[in-house]
């Protein structure tokens, strides 16, 4: 089955949709045809896709940020640009909505038209974040999430991780907490996620591996 | 099992874990999670979130809590934290302990909304009006956020003064796993100088710092500054690393600290003797630990988020006997591993 042209990230902050983002957009890019992130994160002004705009117009993919995002005006500003997305020309187009129902309330604005465009909004969630780790916790923040941004989730995206201290055993055992929460929420676990250094070999089937690319500062290359 | 947390929610977490049941705060970037964070739990743990009308709302509202002798904190960034240094002062003069946490972003004035570490001079100098000081302590990881406000609130009701955790916009923004401590083990002493209810039981305790009699004034001052006297001698906290046969040993503190330690890896990679000491204290000033680093360093670099407000405590601490050069970004912009290497090599 040939997925929507617009795919929507979204879930509780911190929850890791920026990095899942930056991956998606980046592989699509490597694949071919035209490729856009939208930064749709209209909250928080720190660790959001904009940041990478180098790394994604290197290779392909064309970002599309807040007016005034990556300056220190809190602002929250949507860019013209944005209704571009509903153009078919724009080729594949990744949203990474910000964090919880105040983030997702973004998208309620441009709901109709992206239903009509055809899109698939992906409820990202992540074992190992503090305040939705129980499938409880997760299953009822997606109700806020969906009422803000007017769409209903088409699929669960298992993103458990615990940063740079993430293991194989880690994901492994983050993988019914994954099911569990697709299950409560009558939605299919699409598949769960490991950083390629915690990857075991063969990636077993329903896992992806992903990329670290938010980093900090410090870190060294 | 550890969680991965950003660095406010941890700080939030960890002062309810401490025994913290009352918050009093104004929301502002970046530390607005912290609050958010604390008006969910709050309610759950029995224990009041009150958001003020504004940031001197706030501390007067911690001032008053912590007379009452629970512990009590509120949360701002550098801006706020200007409005809530007339408070700060109140307790101090009142011998208050409380928890005050400045999530830090760049200034003067509204500045920005960026991490920074330029309320140095304010949080270890001049928090407020007269003759004080008040307990700094600076994390630089998200773990470190929860240990510190423990200690911090068991330090601010051994010496009965406030404590600050000096963080900034990074730590604060940034997320990484934590272990919490258990919930229930915190150690809270009795206070029986607290204005809670004497029951007729004893004379009133009075909370006041308005005294109208110079000499009285000077007596109580002059006591403060003894027990000022005992804190530096215990409390002084640093963290070295490779500082044994280290030449030039950087300084630097809370986010700056790791992007210090990443230069003085790939210095020591190229041969370089480079080390690197972090005041997990800035007041006290871990002096003791300077001094015996300068023993044997040939000079310092102190690395800041700042346009160097450091600089004069750690030449202070080592008697001026090496140079101490300065390196650093301000305005909301962090120093990155490759701009303190190039530093390094100039001075090495």
């Amino acid at each position: 089955m040939e997925s929507p042209r617009v795919t929507i990230l979204c879930g509780h902050y911190g929850c890791g949709k920026t990095n899942l983002a930056l991956n998606l957009a980046l592989e699509a890019a490597a694949a071919g045809g035209p490729v856009a992130l939208v930064d749709l994160d209209v909250v928080n002004p720190y660790f959001r896709s904009c940041e990478y705009r180098g790394l994604l117009e290197q290779n392909g993919v064309r970002l599309i940020a807040p007016v005034f995002a990556g300056t220190t005006l809190d602002t929250p500003t949507l860019p013209p640009e944005i209704y571009s997305i509903f153009s078919p020309q724009t080729g594949r187009v990744f949203v990474d909505a910000g964090g919880d129902d105040a983030g997702a309330t973004a998208l309620g604005g441009l709901s109709r038209q992206l239903e009509e465009a055809g899109c698939q909004m992906l409820y990202v969630v992540n074992r190992f974040r503090a305040l939705t780790q129980t499938p409880e916790e997760a299953a009822s923040l997606l109700k806020e999430v969906e009422a803000a941004s007017r769409l209903r989730a088409a699929g669960v995206v298992n993103n458990s991780h615990l940063g740079v201290e993430t293991t194989w055993a880690h994901v492994e055992a983050a993988e019914e907490f994954g099911r569990r929460t697709a299950e409560r929420l009558g939605l299919p676990l699409l598949y769960s996620t490991v950083p390629d250094f915690a990857a075991k070999s063969p990636l077993p089937q329903g896992f992806r591996r992903v990329r670290r690319y938010v980093r900090f500062a410090w870190e060294e290359e | 099992m550890k969680v991965l947390m950003k660095g406010n929610e941890a700080l939030a977490e960890a002062a309810i874990r401490a025994g913290c049941r009352h918050f009093f705060g104004y929301p502002i970037t970046p530390q607005t999670e912290l609050a958010a964070y604390m008006s969910k739990r709050m309610p759950k743990v029995g224990g009041t979130y009150l958001q003020a009308e504004s940031e001197i709302s706030a501390i007067n509202m911690v001032l008053g809590a912590a007379s009452a002798g629970v512990r009590a904190m509120t949360s701002s960034s550098s801006p706020g934290i200007s409005l809530k240094s007339e408070g700060i002062s109140y307790m101090a003069g009142s011998d208050l302990p409380a928890l005050i946490i400045n999530v830090q972003r760049g200034g003067p004035g509204l500045g920005g909304i960026q991490p920074s570490q330029a309320d140095y001079w304010q949080a270890t100098k001049a928090t407020g009006h007269g003759d004080f000081q008040i307990l700094v302590f600076a994390p630089s990881t998200v773990q470190e956020m929860v240990d510190l406000v423990s200690d911090a609130f068991d330090a601010a009701d051994r010496w009965r003064m406030p404590a600050m955790i000096l963080a900034d916009g990074m730590l604060g923004q940034m997320m990484e796993p934590v272990a919490l401590p258990e919930e229930g083990r915190a150690q809270l002493v009795e206070k029986p100088w607290a204005a809670a209810g004497h029951g007729g039981k004893r004379p009133h305790n009075v909370i006041n710092s308005l005294y109208l009699t110079p000499d009285k004034l000077e007596e109580l001052v002059a006591a403060r500054y003894f027990r000022y006297d005992q804190v530096k001698r215990q409390e002084q906290r640093a963290e070295t690393y490779l500082c044994e046969d280290a030449e030039l040993i950087l300084v630097a503190y809370g986010a700056s600290a790791r992007v210090a330690r990443s230069a003085v890896n790939q210095a020591r990679e190229r041969g370089r003797k480079v080390g690197l000491i972090r005041p997990i204290t800035l007041w006290p000033f871990p002096a003791d630990c300077l001094q015996e680093a300068a023993k044997t360093a040939k000079a310092f670099l102190s690395v800041e988020m700042s346009m160097g407000q450091m600089v004069d405590d750690v030449k202070l601490a080592i008697d001026c006997k090496a140079p101490v050069h300065f390196y650093g970004r301000t305005g909301g912009m962090i120093p990155t591993p490759a701009g303190v290497l190039e530093e390094i090599e100039r001075l090495v």
